[in-house]
């Protein structure tokens, strides 16, 4: 029996359940409207690191151990570790598993991971090759702004839409049985290229990503943006999030401005005015997700959460050859239960 | 660079949408705040040029060679500390342009790449953005320096 | 002095701000087309007047770096002949460029990046 629906989507027979969710975060965030749903927050940039790109690593490694801690259960029982992030060759993901000795897929989707980790961890549980999988990612502002832009001290000054890469990690642990919201539906996106080449504007190079596989979505399984309690995308910031509206509603004729936020436009609300356009990075929409939506889905405040999160599929050697920004989203239902 | 390829219609479209979207700059605020932040680090230089003008008995023209060598001084120390990006994210092309931005972009690289070691790190990639600067410079003046050599 | 320093440097720091705001170019663009225009102007000359207008305010500014490179490339040929252009291209200049090695050196050893 297939559970394919439509082109792009699919369902779960047996909707996986997220049993547990660590968000750990930079001392940036600690001004997050999201604060008390953090797990942790560091207080020093490097979280006692050498390196920013060490202390990338330490925070998901953190992320990955609070998860686990919550539901007490040691990091051999769990059967595969799905993570990545946005340093070059995933680095952050890479080392953290040698550290977990969880048998490991290394995944990268940009900022799109979170979810990208989500989809295929369900995938697993639900096609019964294993009972407990865990899906993680991090960013770091620092680390990710060297490798994409410039030096962190260099005096460059910011565009008004220009977003900030959150210092952050979350990991959750999905299983096949257990208490927590499940996952009832996944979409896989398409990468797209909307003719986007400002790396300083990604928000709007991947609106029109997210707004394809939102639409995509709901043709595929027949749901409308009222069947949401929330549509959630990941890191469109200011400036894409009204842009994913404007061209959703242009090209596949919904309408989302009733029920839709965007994680990187809610993380740093009256945070810094440096912030511009909002958060970004892949922890941008795992943090939220994990932290804030998780809570209130666990609560019953939120029924059912369409999490959509973006990535942009470039890199400085791509822009700087003159390519645009191919941006992708994912999309996954979670729901209450 | 790769050549421009053309968009189809709804590239086209959407680029519309964005262009429409977009927030601008607050162009007079940026401006004003680049200009008096850039005039006054000319003050300084000004200041300085008159202190070792006075203090070394240097003409005006020879005195400003240990002013720039100050202001680099403060624009790295700045760096270093960590305020010159958050005083750059004001003043902007204020800090950029005076001889404050080159020691900036130089200074940064240098820190920055200080974990990959001092030979691979510091040592290589100081001029990473200083670089275009100097290569462009020197070029320009070669050709120009050739040109006004042949003419005489 | 002080007064046509503040205003010819703030105006050539505006230049490049409004530049900055109004295209997609970068600082790095940006600074790198001023020294090209410092070194066009120095070469016929314009630059040095402005410098002996305005002080630090023409002085301070990237575009002197350009003009100083080319000055110091056409004052050497003007002695020692075309062979100058390659010996004099730095006199001018060598110390902002030592200076920003030197300190930018020290600076990396001493401070670590605080992100």
């Amino acid at each position: 029996m297939t559970k394919k629906l439509g082109k792009q989507s699919f369902y779960f027979a047996n909707p996986p359940v997220i049993i547990s969710t660590g968000t750990v975060v930079g001392p940036f965030e600690a001004n997050s409207p999201f604060k008390d749903d953090f797990d942790f927050i560091f207080d020093d940039n490097l979280a006692g690191q050498e390196s920013f790109e060490k202390a990338e690593r330490t925070l998901l490694l953190n992320a990955c151990y609070t998860a686990l801690n919550k539901i007490n259960t040691p990091p051999e029982n769990i059967e595969y570790f799905l993570a990545g992030d946005l340093l070059n060759q995933i680095i952050s993901a890479g080392f953290s598993a040698l550290k977990l000795e969880i048998p490991f897929l290394g995944i990268y989707g940009a900022c799109s991971t979170a979810v990208e980790g989500l989809i295929l961890a369900s995938v697993m549980i639900d096609g019964g090759f294993c009972n407990l999988a865990m899906a993680a990612t991090s960013s770091h502002n620092s680390s990710a702004e060297r490798q994409y832009r410039y030096p962190t001290e260099y005096g460059n000054q910011r565009k008004p839409f220009s977003q900030w890469t959150v210092t952050g990690a979350g990991a959750a642990v999905v299983s096949v049985t257990g208490m927590g919201p499940v996952i009832t539906h996944a979409t896989v996106g398409k990468v797209t290229d909307l003719a986007c080449k400002d790396p300083l504007n990604l928000g709007a190079a991947m609106a029109p990503a997210a707004a394809d596989t939102i639409i995509r979505h709901f043709a595929d399984t027949g749901r409308n943006p009222t069947d949401y309690d929330l549509i959630l995308t990941g890191d469109l910031g200011k400036v894409g999030q009204e842009l994913a509206i404007q061209w959703t509603a242009e090209s596949g004729g919904f309408d989302l401005s009733m029920n839709y936020q965007d994680c990187g436009e809610l993380i740093y609300d009256k945070v810094d005015e440096r912030v511009h356009a909002g958060g970004s990075g892949c922890a941008c929409a795992a943090i939220v997700a994990y932290g804030n939506i998780y809570r209130r889905l666990r609560a019953g405040e939120l029924k059912k959460v369409l999490l959509v999160a973006t990535g942009a599929m470039h890199s400085p050697t791509s822009f700087q050859q003159g390519e645009n920004i191919p941006c992708i989203a994912h999309a996954i239902s979670i729901e209450a239960r | 660079m790769a050549k421009r390829k053309k968009l189809n219609t709804t590239q086209q479209k959407y680029q519309q949408i964005v262009k429409k979207t977009n927030p601008k700059p607050n162009l007079v605020f940026n401006c004003l705040l680049a200009f008096i932040s850039g005039g006054l680090v000319c003050i300084v230089g000004q200041l300085l040029i008159d202190f070792y003008a006075w203090a070394m008995k240097l003409p005006p023209e020879k005195a400003s060679n240990p002013a720039v060598a100050t202001l680099i001084l403060m624009g790295a120390l700045l760096t270093g500390l960590g305020y010159f990006d958050k005083l750059a994210h004001y003043a902007g092309a204020g800090l950029a342009v005076p001889v404050t931005g080159f020691a900036n972009s130089m200074v940064s690289s240098a820190l920055e790449f200080k974990r990959e070691g001092y030979i691979m790190g510091i040592g290589s990639k100081m001029f990473m953005l200083a670089g275009s600067v100097i290569t462009y410079g020197v070029v320009t003046a070669f050709f120009v320096g050739l040109f006004r050599a042949v003419l005489k | 002095m002080y007064l046509k320093a503040f205003l010819v440097g703030g105006t050539i720091c505006l230049i490049g701000q409004v530049i900055y705001d109004a295209t997609k170019l970068t600082m790095g663009h940006i600074l790198t087309g001023m020294v090209i225009v410092g070194g066009v102007l120095g070469g016929f000359g314009v630059y040095e007047k402005l410098i002996k207008f305005a002080g630090a305010g023409a002085s301070m500014p990237i575009i002197s770096f350009g003009n100083s490179l080319a000055e110091g490339a056409i004052r050497e040929a003007d002695t020692t002949g075309i062979v100058g252009v390659l010996t004099g291209m730095f006199e001018l200049t060598s110390t902002g460029i030592t200076a920003a090695i030197v300190f930018g050196f020290l600076v990396a050893v001493i401070f670590n990046p605080k992100g």
